[in-house]
């Protein structure tokens, strides 16, 4: 069984965010750019899988810019075996995403598709959901832990509530949370022999995508800031505070 | 004026708060109809059926939708959605879960987390974990939404007396069956609703000495317990606590995080509280930065002691 697994570009998680003076959007100029955290997850889930025996090749997609080939390259390290960049400079929302990820499934036939839960960029938490609406298949979303047993895998999901159990038909969408393991960091012997793994460049037309945005973004600002607070000593005058609030 | 279709979110005891949330954005773009899908759901259709500002229930009673399984449920909404010019849903894991897949089937992109409505296709969103704030215009025909609970008032779960009319879907998709869920029965207030929360960090060392620290300033306080990223990753406590950017979004009175470095991720989720109390031995830790009251100091002295004085 092939894994098709999503990657995404996005901001480093630890970098803040600023917001460009003219409104226009969030700045990306000069920024640390890295793999978005949930879709490291969803590479180290299938590669286990793989060690396990589960799964027979690993293909990482990336929509995104030149730079996203960056990206596939760490999937590759960390144990992917080949990728596809569908490259646009374009913003690709999660329904163009989707979109053409069920066009790259469509022709590799994959038994399972790993996306993140979310991005943490446009934070949309979507194309999962969305792709598996569209290839009419099963989704186990904010995945804590998933078995294969035969034509079928059971995700355990982070709910609001706990935690909650579905047995669903392979094949199947998982998208990650972000206890369903750590991923692994790339050892360099891996680095160099990622270099020489195939990547392959195609564009959102050769799935026959139309990538034209369906929300206007008209303006993106500051939130708001919270006024700065004071200290208090110790306890006791916490205590009061916490009494002048009535609380206590 | 818009017709909106709303999912009425519940456990078959009773309809989920953040579904009164949703009605009141709902409200603002036009007349609002309440889908109650499930197994034997006349009691939650009669609840909603009395909510204020709901016009009509539609009522889906079939086992397929028993357990709000997005292979089932998103087909009978996008047929539902014919006659409506808007979906709505909360926020909420099992609303994250049903909408895009709604979405997709229409052929339209969802609207995620609306903080609020603008006008009749433009609504703000947060990005990169609310460190800016998005102004969004739909083109699409039809609008799909989801809503974030916080950021909208509660429509009044009383005076209201809409109709209620059954309605059939498709029905089991055959893709997907649930197993079982272990849901933690809660003697405290839910997070989401919780007037006052006292949270947690790694700081707290093991599963044991959180609960010995933090659970009884919250008993004190009748208060929600909520955790870092870092908590529940150690295994503290279990990963529904979480609050942040990936888990969930709260807004009480009091936020007080004990041991709690602040990190943009966790601050996504509470720096809309009214008033945020910090306890860290750090007085460098960024969570001063949006803390209303900050007491710098150790907290296994420290908690112990205003846990006592209290
Ligand atoms: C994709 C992604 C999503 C994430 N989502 C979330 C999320 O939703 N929610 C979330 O919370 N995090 C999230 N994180 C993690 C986040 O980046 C931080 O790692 C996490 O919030 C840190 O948790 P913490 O503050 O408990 O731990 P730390 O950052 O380690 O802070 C511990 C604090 O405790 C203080 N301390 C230590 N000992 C004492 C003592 N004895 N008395 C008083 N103070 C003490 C220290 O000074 C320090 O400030 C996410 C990260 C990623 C990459
Ligand atoms: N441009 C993209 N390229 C590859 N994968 C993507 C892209 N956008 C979204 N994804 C995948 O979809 C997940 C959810 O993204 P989102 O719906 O935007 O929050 C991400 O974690 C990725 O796995």
């Amino acid at each position: 069984m092939k894994a098709l697994v999503c990657v995404k570009r996005v901001l480093d998680y630890n970098v803040t965010p600023r917001v460009k003076p003219d409104g226009s959007g969030v700045d990306l100029t000069n920024v640390k750019m890295s793999m978005n955290p949930f879709d490291e997850i969803a590479v180290e889930e299938a590669v286990r899988l793989k060690e396990k025996g589960v799964v027979t090749e690993i293909i990482a997609v990336s929509i995104g810019p030149d730079k996203a080939q960056e990206t596939l390259r760490t999937a590759l390290a960390m144990g992917v075996d080949r990728a596809i960049l569908v490259q646009t400079d374009d913003t690709v929302e999660p329904l163009a995403v989707a979109k053409i990820v069920k066009g790259v499934a469509d022709a590799e036939q994959p038994g399972l598709l790993i996306t993140g839960k979310q991005a943490i960029d446009d934070d949309s938490n979507q194309t999962g959901q969305m792709l598996a609406a569209l290839m009419n298949r099963p989704q186990g979303t904010f995945a804590n832990e998933l078995t294969v047993e035969g034509e079928h895998v059971v995700v355990k999901r982070e709910i609001d509530g706990g935690l909650e159990t579905v047995k669903l038909a392979l094949p199947a969408i998982i998208t990650t949370d972000l206890r369903l393991n750590e991923p692994r960091y790339a050892s360099l012997p891996n680095i160099m022999k990622a270099k020489k793994k195939p990547l392959e460049i195609k564009t959102p037309a050769d799935f026959g995508v139309d990538t034209q945005p369906r929300i206007k973004t008209l303006k993106v600002s500051e939130p708001p800031t919270r006024a700065a607070g004071v200290k208090v000593a110790d306890v006791d005058e916490l205590v009061a505070k916490l009494k002048a609030l009535g609380v206590a | 004026m818009m017709k909106t279709l709303i999912w009425v979110e519940h456990d078959n005891t009773s309809v989920k708060d953040a579904t009164l949330s949703v009605i009141t954005a709902a409200a603002k773009l036009g007349e609002v109809t309440a889908l109650v899908a499930g197994s034997d759901c006349a009691a939650i259709a009669e609840e909603t059926a009395k909510i204020a500002g709901v016009s009509k229930v539609l009522k889906a009673d079939d086992a397929a939708y028993a357990n709000a399984l997005a292979e089932n449920i998103a087909p009978l909404i996008a047929d539902l959605m014919g006659s409506y010019d808007a979906f709505l849903a909360p926020a909420t894991t099992t609303g994250k879960n049903i909408s895009p897949r709604v979405a997709a089937l229409l052929d339209v992109m969802q609207i995620s987390d609306i903080l609020s409505v603008e006008g009749p296709k433009t609504f703000t969103r947060p990005v990169y974990a609310g460190n800016a704030i998005a102004t969004v215009e739909s083109t699409d025909a039809k609008l799909v939404i989801t809503v974030r609970g916080t950021a909208f008032d509660k429509a009044e779960a009383t005076g209201g007396s809409a109709s209620v009319e059954d309605v059939s879907g498709p029905g089991d998709a055959g893709l997907a069956s649930f197993v079982g869920a272990e849901i933690a029965t809660l003697e405290r207030p839910e997070l989401t609703s919780a007037k006052i929360i006292v949270s947690g960090g790694r700081a707290l060392r093991d599963a044991e000495t959180f609960e010995s620290v933090i659970t009884p300033l919250a008993d004190k306080l009748g208060a929600g317990i909520g955790a870092s990223r870092a908590a529940v990753d150690a295994g503290y406590v279990p990963n529904d606590y979480q609050v942040g950017q990936t888990g969930k979004i709260v807004a009480p009175e009091v936020y007080i995080a004990i041991g709690i470095s602040g990190a943009i991720q966790h601050l996504a989720g509470m720096k809309d509280s009214k008033t945020i109390i910090a306890i860290n031995k750090d007085e460098e830790a960024p969570i001063f930065q949006v803390a209303d009251i900050g007491l710098v100091s150790d907290l296994f002295t420290a908690v112990p002691e205003l846990c006592e004085k209290l």
